[in-house]
């Protein structure tokens, strides 16, 4: 105790070093304590993308790739998402939406299914290998064909059939594969204001 | 009693508001109040924040400063405990809600270095406040951010749509309408 008298500047530094001791302790239990599982942000940007597995972005997977865009990849890399699944994506991570990567395909406008000429198939089945919804059927040397429902319409067999017997046919709508279309984006409603599209370029910057 | 604390509330919302009145925290004022809904995350995590740090830089000043002689280390040790309050309201923020993480991004650690945040530690000692009187005009403090970084975002939310000359647009329209609501706040100094 007279030591530290003597010393104010050895209870400063003890006062300190135990405050900062103390609140690092505290703060290791709370990291504990509130530790997260997994990547919430990356089920989140999953949801999102059209889970056609198709992997024109680069990813094997629509899982890899929402991992990716968590961690800083761009939002344009998925053609079957479309324009409309950069502007969800875009909402969900407030960034601006960017215009599709032609590199990684374009955009269809029709849903469209793979058709195996059969009469020309020779069964070798590297379409089977490269359906990444195991929508072909078929077996070696036999013909194959495709189960249309559960075609995504990706175009991946297309590439490695060796007789280009495989045709992307748009699918007619019928009774059968009409859906109800969704609803714009709030955000492009707001566009029916011709000024906006103006504005809207100028309007968003940061001051800190 | 009661008219003594509801007077110091009061007070720290609208007559000392801290953005508008005393000018402190203008950084995320600006910069979180492009979109109301994050703005409304940013006053939620500011709020906690200023709350929590002002009544625990109470207790430290109070109970180890003080009777240790050593209240002239009052700012470094506020720092840290602010450092310590955010940190942990990053985590817990982390936890609960990861989309306003990744939205408030770079803002939440920079809660740390909001001056309202150390201005009102300082404040509280200055005024010689109780630990409950701390404890309110921490709360105060951050309920009357929380109100004008809301009303801001919501004003800025329209302008943005809005046909302005195109030297006002974007942030100069900002700061001249941050000045309006400065002087509107003016109007409450003889409230109390």
């Amino acid at each position: 105790m007279d030591f530290l008298a003597q010393y104010p500047l050895f209870t400063a530094l003890l006062a300190l070093v135990g405050l900062a001791a103390l609140f690092g302790a505290l703060l290791g239990y709370a990291a504990e304590q509130f530790r997260t599982e997994g990547n919430p942000v990356a089920d989140e940007i999953n949801k999102l993308l059209p889970q056609t597995q198709c992997g024109q972005c680069g990813y094997p997977g629509c899982r890899p790739y929402a991992e990716a865009i968590a961690n800083g990849e761009a939002i344009n890399k998925c053609p079957p998402g479309g324009a409309a699944g950069i502007q969800a994506l875009a909402t969900l991570l407030d960034v601006e939406p960017i215009p599709l990567d032609e590199d990684h395909g374009a955009a269809k406008n029709a849903p469209a299914v793979a058709f195996i000429r059969e009469e020309e198939c020779i069964g070798c089945t590297k379409c089977i290998l490269a359906c990444p919804v195991d929508a072909i059927l078929g077996a070696a040397k036999q013909m194959h064909t495709v189960i249309s429902d559960l075609c995504t319409g990706c175009d991946l067999c297309v590439e490695p059939c060796p007789v280009d017997c495989i045709d992307m046919i748009s699918q007619p709508e019928s009774v059968q594969t009409w859906r109800w279309q969704l609803p714009d984006p709030v955000s492009r409603r707001v566009d029916i204001i011709v000024t906006d599209s103006v504005h809207n370029a100028g309007s968003r910057d940061r001051a800190a | 009693m009661l008219a003594d604390y509801s007077i110091l509330l009061i007070s720290a919302i609208l007559v000392n508001n801290f953005v508008l009145v005393q000018f402190l925290g203008l950084c995320p004022f600006m910069g979180v109040s492009n979109k109301l809904e994050s703005a409304m995350g940013m006053a939620m995590a500011t709020t906690f924040v200023l709350t929590l740090a002002s009544a625990c830089s109470n207790l430290v000043y109070h109970f180890l400063l003080v009777p240790l002689g050593l209240a002239y280390l009052k700012t470094i040790t506020f720092i840290l405990v602010i450092a310590v309050v955010v940190q942990f309201t990053e985590m817990v923020v982390k936890k609960t809600s990861p989309m306003l993480y990744r939205v408030l991004g770079v803002y939440l650690p920079l809660i740390t270095v909001n001056c309202a945040v150390l201005g009102l530690a300082l404040l509280n000692i200055s005024k010689d406040h109780s630990f409950l009187q701390s404890l309110i005009y921490g709360f105060g403090g951050g309920a009357g951010f929380s109100l004008v970084l809301v009303l801001f975002a919501a004003m800025r939310e329209r302008l943005a749509v809005a046909d302005v000359p195109a030297p006002f647009k974007g942030a100069a329209l900002g700061m001249i309408t941050a000045g309006f609501m400065s002087l509107a706040f003016m109007g409450f100094a003889g409230l109390v």
